[in-house]
């Protein structure tokens, strides 16, 4: 078909020069007059989807349109007219309050304003910010990062509680959204509801309503089939396989033998898993436990759309909003004179660790074994999670238990260097999920390199030390042994609160407190318990991902 | 040199020395506990027999003189983690170090502050990284990105002259004694085997030891001119010394065949000689013709020792009348544009494009089909059905065998410059490749190496489908629309090779072949669900069903601009009626009048009236659509006093007379007028026809004989 141009055959196209597509205002009137005809049809998720355009044009038309439907289905002339539904009301509430787009907000809250104004009866947001634990003004959606919050509704068409903390550590956020974007929504082995069905079961292990929601909504918008989500029955068999690995994934990882992989995976086993598909799953149940660990750890508030996170119930004056599924919030926190001093001696500690002499081995493993068995009192028992979260696990009585429990025999450790992320993981990850390996490794290095050089009200410090101790805390928690790093240092600059709040997210997320969360670094800024929460979230997954990794590299050899 | 020293590195940070020659119980000879952190490597110097390096995760690389108690020297890096150090062999001072975040650096060991020289060399920690015996320059690393790499460190700037793609991450690479080109690798992950490679070949391992049940974890050639034992330790606890004639040779198992589709339909297909003389219908192309500049033998070098491998290639090649219209008016008469359906509508022109043998264009059209309707219908006509169509219809039916006719090569390609935008992608790939194998000229034959172009580009192709699949995001996947139809993926490539025709050592096999030759079944085993799944993805969904088809408008933009850019302003034109308000706005309305009256114009030139008139009808630019609205204009003559009839109505206003007044009922003729030629007598159509039924003779008595057909 390939001819040489015929004379007068060929079109010069770009006469103007303008290619660009024209969003003129005459394109937008059009649409509006289209939809006009079709009007009495109450805004639907479409048309609330463009919101979210690129273009400032197509907004503005878009936003306008919407506040036309819904005056239209407010008109009380009309007497057919279309009724509000509750997910509009409950969409234009989440806008008013979590979209970083000003004049989309204010044009919301008014919305709702004059709906109310007409006697419909308006949902509330129960919740005062995105989390329970952290000031709503440190997290306001006009802060200094509100270049990512609208970047990421422009890419995402919402902005949730999770975002807007995790907005505190920006360079965080842009490869996490990069790595969740990747997982739940690009090419991959498993078909895209599938994928939101295993983090359901992965967040519901933890009993987190949040993840839960938000991933239902996702499964459903994806193509599931609503049964799925009331029991675990309805799913096929293949997925319900996953439930071993599921559970020891997310409380005793170290548990995960190549037995486990194998029942899975090998041409016997019915239905089987492609070693492709499974690690597709494994990163995505790790990551959704540690994201657990990351909602509870920060307290975060139900979204407004989300059950339990708004009202139709007017507020009746005095009685503070409080969210259901998180713990009141204990204020009042005991002004300590000491704090400053704490924070000094924390540093002093710091330098001074840097300077130490080496010890001996025997001295090393003993000091990492006093970590790993030093009791730190986690089981706080606490209400029954929601119910729509307990139907979708099995065995709810398997929980962490201590790695080594003092006095019996434990499971080996690991030692860091026999399987390291670096070395190993990546390798295995790249070769069975390419691009998958890129963008955790990149998140893990900007986890551990993340830091501002302060620390609570001083400047310039760093962080280096406490960051590592941290890590290899949780690490330690797991039973991984770095060979190089001495664990005394863990003894010395983390405070017994932090153990508590660390050991209570990684390991029991679902207790964890405001008074848990408050206790710690009293003098630290929110944005650095926040920091401390990324690390524990991140070495929780390398942790969980690297016995799976481990396994699985077993099997294959 | 000491033959009793020995030095080890600690995951704790210590260094230890130990002395074999102690008469002690206790041979531990020195204690080092300097590093902080893990100690990578350690390394002796080839001739100091006191002089020790390390290498740590800290950061430092620390020199050691073992009678002193401690370091004489520290390097820092400035990075985190070194992962291996390295004397040069000829250079007294020098030696190299690996960085984890990819970068290499030169030290000269009597400058501790600053390092003479970086470069980075992978992406992804470098592992290891060796000097070559004898050649001065050169340094080895490999990679976590599964590369080695061979640098010529001579020049200002480092420069990569050789690279060799591996199958997993290397661990270890160490260059054979006495074999200028070869080196050792082994994997620390997946892979158990040790290669050994030439690296003018880095497509097929040139040598493979498999004995290993676990990770390998260090090789090291026993002796230092000795090519032939090669002593390696795993994490299966097992030591091995090899024999080197042990070694399995991969190419002796190779498979000198490959297939490859064409983004224009062609096929191409290079198969061993000795399979193809029997079938004596067909020519092998005949080497060494300086004709194609892309094809020639290479010469045997005795030097090296490769099987030696020659391979015929044919191309079968869509005809393609390039310089004949017919497809542009067959494509104008059948094509739909209106009428029905949308969906139908692109099956419709789909098919008759397919008919026509254009199969680019029936892709698109099938592309617009699945892009722009509905979820829900998608899952109704398969796609997938539609590949094996294009699949098996060009081998089928629709392909001519040339016998590497000029079609092949380059002139070709370029000649059909009716390509598609994904041509010139893979223009570029191909000279990526070539560019490539510019690097491993070999001193005899230089001068034919850079002609195995298209054999390599064959495969490139292959490889990129490859990687492309998984790496493909959501955006890509629909920029490249012509991706996920092409018909390569229907099959498995990575069993064929492609390969020059008669080259000595089959080198483009390997990238192929090893990693099935060397039975790593986990490859296949993940391979086979995501190739499948990449044909599967079609029928479903490949956007969120909440994606508006506005999402596409700019691809589909620049496909309209591109096409009608190509000269195929029909496509355009086509696509533009069928897809309607979809697309329109999207498109500025001087450029679309551009293509409707450049349309229009040629299906006039062929004379392809109705269809020019459908195009006017159905076209949206008022530019256009008044173009059937403006009146045509005739010039009447009155037929009395050959006058132009100036004014309206039927009577000339010169002689007064009713200009055409039927001959049989003498009224005026308003409408279809007819008229006998020989005598120019006529009117009312139906009366001269029933007129003439009767009668032979002109109905107005001149006597003429009127004619009626």
């Amino acid at each position: 078909m390939a001819s040489p141009p015929v004379p007068g055959f060929t079109c010069q196209t770009n006469r103007k020069g303008n290619s660009a597509p024209v969003w003129d205002s005459g394109a937008g009137r059009s649409g509006r007059s289209r939809s006009d005809s079709e009007c009495n049809a109450a805004p639907t998720a479409k048309s609330l989807a463009r919101l979210c355009s690129r273009d400032k044009d197509e907004r503005t038309t878009a936003l306008e349109e919407l506040s036309q439907k819904v005056l239209v289905c407010l008109g009380l002339d009309r007497p057919g007219s279309a009724q509000l539904s509750k997910e509009v009301l409950l969409h234009l509430l989440r806008l008013s309050s979590l979209c970083p787009l000003k004049e989309v907000r204010m044009k919301a809250t008014e919305l709702l304003r004059t709906a109310q104004e007409e006697g419909i009866n308006v949902p509330r947001a129960l919740a005062s910010g995105p989390s329970a634990f952290i000031p709503a003004k440190e997290l306001l959606i006009d802060g200094p990062n509100q270049d990512i919050l609208i970047e990421s509704f422009l890419s995402l068409g919402r902005v949730d509680h999770l975002t807007m903390v995790m907005a505190l550590h920006p360079a965080y956020l842009s490869c996490y959204q990069r790595t969740q974007h990747a997982l739940l929504e690009l090419d991959g082995p498993l078909p895209c509801h599938w994928r939101h069905y295993i983090a359901i079961l992965a967040a519901a292990r933890h009993h987190c309503a949040y993840l839960v929601h938000q991933h239902s909504a996702g499964f459903l918008e994806a193509g599931g089939e609503e049964g799925w989500l009331c029991s675990l029955r309805h799913a096929p068999t293949k997925l319900r396989s996953l439930q071993t690995l599921n559970k020891l994934l997310a409380h005793r990882p170290w548990l995960i033998t190549q037995q486990h992989i194998q029942e899975l995976v090998s041409p016997g086993a019915e239905p089987r898993w492609s070693l492709a598909e499974l690690i597709h799953a494994v990163i995505l149940m790790a990551h959704t436990h540690s994201l657990c660990s990351f909602v509870w750890g920060c307290g975060l508030n139900p979204e407004p759309d989300h059950v339990g996170g708004y009202t139709f119930q007017p507020s009746s004056p005095g009685h503070l909003p409080r969210s259901p599924h998180s713990p009141a919030h204990e204020d009042g926190r005991p002004e300590l004179v000491d704090g400053e001093v704490e924070v000094e001696l924390l540093m002093k500690r710091m330098v001074e660790l840097q300077q130490q002499q080496e010890c001996t081995q025997e001295e090393m493993v003993t000091r990492f074994e006093r970590e790993r068995s030093e009791s730190i009192p986690t089981a706080l028992v606490r209400g029954a999670p929601p119910g729509l979260v307990l139907c979708l696990v099995e065995e709810p009585e398997f929980r962490y238990e201590d790695f080594a429990p003092r006095g019996e025999q434990s499971p080996h450790i690991m030692r860091a260097q026999d399987y390291s992320w670096e070395d190993h993981g990546f390798s295995l990850v790249n070769r069975l999920l390419p691009d998958m390996g890129q963008l955790l490794d990149e998140k893990f290095q900007v986890v551990s390199g993340l830091t501002y050089h302060r620390m609570a009200m001083h400047e310039d410090v760093d962080t280096c030390t406490l960051r590592k101790a941290l890590w290899n805390y949780i690490h330690c928690l797991y039973g991984i042994r770095y060979d190089d790093y001495d664990y005394g240092g863990v003894n010395v600059l983390l405070e017994r609160s932090l153990k508590v709040f660390v050991k209570t997210m990684a390991c029991h997320p679902e207790q964890t407190t405001a008074r848990i969360y408050h206790a710690f670094w009293r003098h630290f800024r929110h944005s650095e318990k926040v920091h401390a929460n990324l690390i524990v979230m991140e070495a929780r997954l390398q942790a969980a991902l690297l016995y799976t990794l481990r396994a699985i590299t077993y099997y294959m050899r | 040199m000491e033959e009793n020293l020995l030095a080890t590195a600690a995951t704790n940070g210590a260094v230890v020395t130990w002395n074999l020659g102690k008469p002690s119980r206790n041979k531990q000879d020195q204690l080092y506990t300097e590093h902080k952190r893990t100690v990578n490597k350690v390394c002796f110097h080839p001739t100091e027999v006191y002089m020790l390096l390390s290498g740590s995760q800290d950061g430092f690389m620390k020199c050691f003189d073992l009678r002193k108690k401690e370091s004489v020297s520290t390097f820092s890096g400035q990075s985190e983690s070194v992962r291996d150090v390295q004397f040069s062999v000829k250079d007294y001072f020098t030696f190299a170090a690996s960085f984890e975040n990819g970068n290499v650096q030169l030290w000269d060991i009597r400058r501790p502050d600053r390092f003479e020289r970086m470069f980075t060399a992978h992406t992804g920690p470098v592992f290891c990284c060796d000097w070559h015996p004898d050649d001065r320059g050169w340094l080895a690393t490999g990679g976590r990105d599964k590369m080695v790499k061979v640098w010529d460190m001579t020049t200002n700037r480092a420069k990569e002259i050789y690279c060799v793609q591996t199958i997993a991450s290397v661990a270890r690479v160490k260059w054979r004694p006495e074999r200028k080109f070869h080196l050792a690798t082994c994997s620390m992950m997946v892979d158990h085997n040790i290669y050994v490679w030439d690296i003018r070949r880095p497509f097929i391992p040139f040598a493979t030891f498999e004995e290993h049940k676990d990770v390998t974890t260090g090789i090291v050639w026993r002796h230092q001119h000795d090519p032939h034992f090669l002593l390696s330790g795993s994490k299966d606890s097992t030591l091995y010394q090899h024999m080197f004639k042990d070694a399995t040779r991969p190419v002796d198992k190779a498979n000198p065949e490959g297939l490859c589709f064409g983004l224009m339909g062609d096929l191409a297909f290079a198969v061993n000689d000795s399979l193809i003389s029997s079938d004596t219908t067909r020519k092998p192309y005949p080497g060494g013709d300086r004709r194609y500049p892309f094809f020639s033998f290479k010469k045997a070098n005795p030097t090296e020792q490769f099987a030696h491998v020659s391979s015929a290639l044919s191309v079968f090649e869509t005809i393609l009348d390039s310089h004949r219209m017919d497809w542009f008016v067959k494509t104008a008469q059948l094509y739909l544009l209106s009428g029905k359906p949308f969906v139908e509508l692109c099956d419709h022109n789909a098919k008759v494009a397919q008919e026509l043998k254009r199969p680019q264009v029936s892709t698109t059209w099938t592309m617009l089909r699945i892009m722009f309707s509905d979820p829900a219908n998608l899952a109704a006509p398969t796609p997938n059905h539609n590949l094996s169509k294009l699949g098996s219809l060009p081998l089928m039916n629709s392909f001519s065998m040339k016998e590497m006719a000029s079609g092949m090569g380059a002139e070709s390609r370029l000649e059909r410059s009716k390509g598609e935008s994904r041509q010139d992608n893979i223009h570029l790939d191909w000279l990526d490749h070539s560019h490539r194998f510019l690097f491993n000229p070999m001193s005899e034959n230089e001068e034919t190496e850079g002609s195995e172009g298209p054999a390599e580009y064959m495969f490139g192709d292959a490889e990129l489908d490859d990687d492309e699949l998984y790496s493909m995001d959501h955006d890509n996947q629909a920029a490249e629309e012509p991706e996920y139809t092409l018909p390569q993926e229907a099959f498995q490539l990575r069993h064929e090779i492609m390969d020059n025709p008669s080259a000595p050592e089959p080198l483009q096999q390997d990238k192929a072949d090893s990693p099935h030759v060397s039975g790593n079944e986990a490859e296949v085993t993940c391979l086979t669900p995501i190739e499948s799944f990449s044909l599967i993805s079609i029928s479903q969904p490949l956007f969120s069903p909440h994606l508006s088809a506005s999402f596409f408008s700019p691809i589909v933009r620049e496909m309209l601009s591109y096409y009608a850019e190509q000269g195929d302003v029909q496509m355009a034109v086509s696509v533009l009626i069928v897809l309607g308000e979809k697309i329109r706005k999207e498109i500025d309305e001087l450029t679309q009048e551009h293509w409707y009256m450049s349309y229009i114009d040629l299906l006039q030139r062929f004379e392809l009236w109705n269809v020019s008139n459908e195009v006017i009808k159905l076209s949206t630019c008022n530019a256009i659509t008044c173009l059937n609205q403006t009146s045509t204009t005739l010039h009447i003559n009155c037929s009395n006093c050959k006058r132009p009839m100036s004014n309206k109505g039927w009577i000339c206003d010169r002689c007064r007379q009713c200009a055409s007044v039927c001959a049989v009922c003498h009224h005026v003729v308003k409408g279809l007028f007819v008229w006998c030629q020989g005598c120019s007598h006529g009117g009312h159509l139906e009366h001269i026809m029933n007129w003439l039924k009767s009668s032979a003779y002109c109905p107005a008595g001149c006597g003429h004989l009127c004619e009626y057909t």
